[in-house]
């Protein structure tokens, strides 16, 4: 008789297992209500998530911002299949042969068009250190090159205003010239301080006293932010009426981005026309420098046929080491094997970007974490003194038909319910940290909020609840309810 | 069949090496819809014993069967599944949550069982009802009188129809007018066809009980039976007529 009725229960007990999912909802609204009850004490509890997650979202947003930047710049010098090739000393080991290295020069420059096949174009430079002149003022650009037209795709220009110089303006070096904006901006004055657009083709400006006539200007470049900046000052402008005009908007406004204000304070000429301007009769001082072949070394008009440098753009970036190679070749035998060269590619820049980026990345997150950790801990640390008031509580339930599971879940999900709400609050204040960072950033990479990096902080908050909340889940499902019940 | 039957059940605690018999080798049968008492002064292990019969606690020896189920050799989830459907406490303090109104501490117990937001309410209204405590519903138990709040437990451990309610000294805490009146209660319960077990230390209220067990020191001293003579209800066969020699119950 007492053996065999063991059974038959089995059946009476067949559904408890069923109420899993009606119960979950209880349960939290009973930890919700445990939590209001405490209020100050959970806001407390809470505030290591919030930083935590606010923290990280910021952070995300920070280096985000700071990546398009930096992208957005590398576009603007000419992507990653740029390849400069400069000039550079003459390595120790080759000092002798001094006396034949010829620099960079046109023979390189026809021997590359010839022969590299990685390479898509090529663009000779000639730098002319430059103060100019015009309308009454001065200005000393940052670029101001003898290029060939193809200069233009190298470097990311187009024409804004009027034309580029063709390939017969360079060979009969016509003395024409196209600007940027910040030469514009400089001689003749910025539209901001004008109050209209100033375009001054066919005006002639002096660049170091030779007379040259403007035939085509760039667009303004600038970043996407300052673009946004500059319209939304227009509008207020327009907005508030009459006050569209000068005097507003000086110093950084206007100058924007650095990379972009040194792109618009560029002017190209004619490459022969800035040969045989600028470079004529320099030769004179330093014999036995020059002299290479095609270039007669003799007479009394004799002019540096040296290159500052080469631009070159290789067919796609997967091919970069290979083209690079090939160019080595070809220039080491152009150069007679003497190393005066070298090359610059965006990639180290690149690198480098990605390294910052690799590396902020990683001290925000690991600031992120910590302040997550030490939420938890926080979490943890409440939820245990907690359960130690209410032990009773713990008896009672235990009393009345709650098994070890169902106590596990509740203080599980108290504990996961204070971290959700502080990873949404942090959520909520991430905005505002954004903004203040925003506020305080010198550049222009403004902080961007991604989804994905919302998305994370937060599935991190509710992992950190579920951590912090298991130890003192488990202490309370196993309180004895008799010991909780004595309790007094 | 007993609804309860204890066998030689021993509750042992070791206290700095030395051995306490809380319960000592305590044999006893609880019929369907007895009224029984236990009584015996304090610490002589009436609590101890309440425990092990409500599957809140297991004997350290003995055996328990509660309703066809082996006590000793069940799960822990099965004695809460016990505790939850079969058996319903009350306590001395009461017990209730400070932190739920009445309704919802009513509610408790079909938390655990998984009755439906609705049905649970109606259910613990219904209970409420019962123990006249309708108007009460949305207090907090700090509003609420020790008599009141009592009445509240009664209705907890009634929710889920238990085959069986269990008292700690339901009147301890409160004064002889209102224990009058919760002893009634329990009274008409029992009228009612509930199986009542009543923990006190006080001969008086274990008087309004046909049946009385009285315990000294973790052992039944006396047992008195009043439905025997036939003063009560018939006779049954789980009659253990004195302490330590349980007569084996005919099937
Ligand atoms: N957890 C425990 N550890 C040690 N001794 C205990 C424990 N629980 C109860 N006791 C002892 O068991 C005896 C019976 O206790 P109890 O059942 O609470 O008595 P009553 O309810 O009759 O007052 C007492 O001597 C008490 O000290
Ligand atoms: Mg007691």
């Amino acid at each position: 008789m007492s053996a065999a009725p063991s059974q038959p229960p089995a059946t009476s007990r067949a559904e408890p297992p069923a109420h899993a999912a009606v119960n979950l909802w209880t349960t939290i609204g009973a930890g919700l209500r445990e939590i209001w009850a405490h209020k100050f004490r959970s806001l407390l509890t809470m505030l290591g998530i919030i930083l935590g997650v606010s923290s990280l979202v910021a952070m995300s947003a920070l280096v985000k911002g700071m990546e398009k930047g930096a992208k957005e710049a590398l576009v603007a010098i000419g992507g990653l299949e740029k390849v400069r090739v400069e000039p550079q000393n003459v390595p120790p080991e080759q000092l002798h042969l001094l006396d034949q290295a010829v620099g960079i020069t046109m023979n390189d420059v026809y021997a590359l068009e010839a022969g590299a096949s990685l390479v898509t174009r090529v663009s000779p430079e000639m730098r002319v250190p430059a103060t100019v002149s015009a309308n009454g003022k001065r200005f000393r650009p940052f670029i101001c090159n003898g290029v060939w037209p193809v200069a233009l795709e190298m470097s990311e220009h187009v024409i804004a205003h009027g034309r580029m110089f063709n390939e017969l303006d360079d060979e009969m070096a016509r003395s024409v010239c196209v600007i940027g904006t910040a030469t514009r901006d400089e001689l003749w004055g910025a539209p901001e301080d004008v109050g209209r657009e100033i375009i001054p083709l066919g005006e002639t400006l002096y660049i170091n006293g030779v007379p040259f006539t403007v035939i085509g200007m760039f667009p303004h470049y600038e970043s996407e932010q300052d673009r946004k900046a500059r319209e939304l000052a227009l509008a207020q402008a327009a907005a508030a009426g009459t006050q569209a005009g000068p005097a507003r908007d000086r110093g950084r406004g206007r100058r924007g981005n650095f990379i972009f204000w040194l792109k618009n304070a560029t002017i190209y000429m004619p490459l022969n026309t800035a040969w045989m301007k600028f470079r004529s009769g320099m030769s004179l001082a330093e014999p036995g420098r020059w002299g290479s072949p095609g270039t007669p070394a003799t007479g009394v008009i004799t002019a540096d046929p040296r290159l500052s440098n080469l631009e070159l753009k290789v067919a796609s970036v997967d091919v970069l080491s290979d083209a690079l190679q090939q160019i080595r070749n070809i220039l080491m035998s152009t150069h007679k094997g003497i190393e005066d060269f070298n090359f610059r590619t965006q990639e180290d820049w690149a690198e480098n970007i990605n390294l910052f980026i690799r590396n902020a990345r990683m001290s925000g997150g690991l600031i992120a974490a910590i302040s997550l950790l030490v939420g938890g801990i926080g979490i943890m640390n409440i939820m245990l003194a907690s359960i130690s008031e209410r032990v009773r509580e713990i008896g009672i339930r235990k009393s009345v038909g709650a098994t070890t599971g169902d106590i596990f879940v509740q203080i599980l999900v108290e504990s996961v319910v204070i971290a959700v709400l502080g990873g949404l609050v942090g959520l909520v204040t991430s905005f505002g940290l954004v903004q203040l960072i925003g506020g305080f950033s010198p550049t222009d990479n403004t902080p961007i909020i991604t989804a994905p990096a919302m998305l994370l902080a937060f599935s991190f908050s509710v992992v950190v609840g579920i951590l912090a909340g298991i130890l003192p889940a488990v202490k309370a499902a196993r309180l004895n309810p008799i010991q909780a019940l004595r309790y007094e | 069949m007993a609804l309860v039957e204890l066998r030689g059940v021993s509750k042992i605690y070791h206290l700095g090496g030395e051995e306490i018999r809380a319960l000592d080798n305590v044999s006893l049968d609880i019929e369907p819809g007895e009224f029984i008492s236990i009584i015996g002064p304090s610490g002589s292990g009436k609590s101890t014993l309440m425990h092990i019969l409500g599957c809140l606690d297991t004997p350290t020896r003995g055996t328990i069967t509660l309703d066809g189920v082996m006590v000793q050799d069940a799960s822990p989830r099965q004695l809460a599944a016990m505790r939850n459907r079969k058996i319903g406490f009350v306590f001395q303090f009461f017990n209730l949550l400070p932190k739920l109104n009445v309704v919802q501490n009513v509610e408790l117990p079909m938390i655990y069982s998984g009755v439906s937001g609705r049905e649970r309410r109606e259910k613990a209204m219904a209970a409420l009802e019962a123990v006249d405590l309708v108007n009460r519903a949305k207090h907090r138990p700090s509003q609420l009188s020790g008599g009141q709040q009592q009445r509240a437990a009664i209705a907890r451990a009634l929710v889920n129809s238990p085959r069986i309610v269990f008292a700690d000294e339901p009147t301890g805490n409160l004064d002889s007018h209102t224990g009058e009146a919760i002893l009634g209660l329990f009274r008409r319960l029992s009228t009612e066809g509930r199986t009542i077990v009543l923990v006190t230390h006080d001969p008086e209220i274990a008087a309004v009980t046909p049946r009385r067990i009285e315990i000294r020191d973790g052992r039944i001293a006396q047992h008195v039976d009043l439905t025997l003579a036939g003063l009560d209800r018939p006779p049954r066969p789980g009659f253990v007529a004195e302490p330590g020699t349980a007569a084996p119950p005919a099937s």
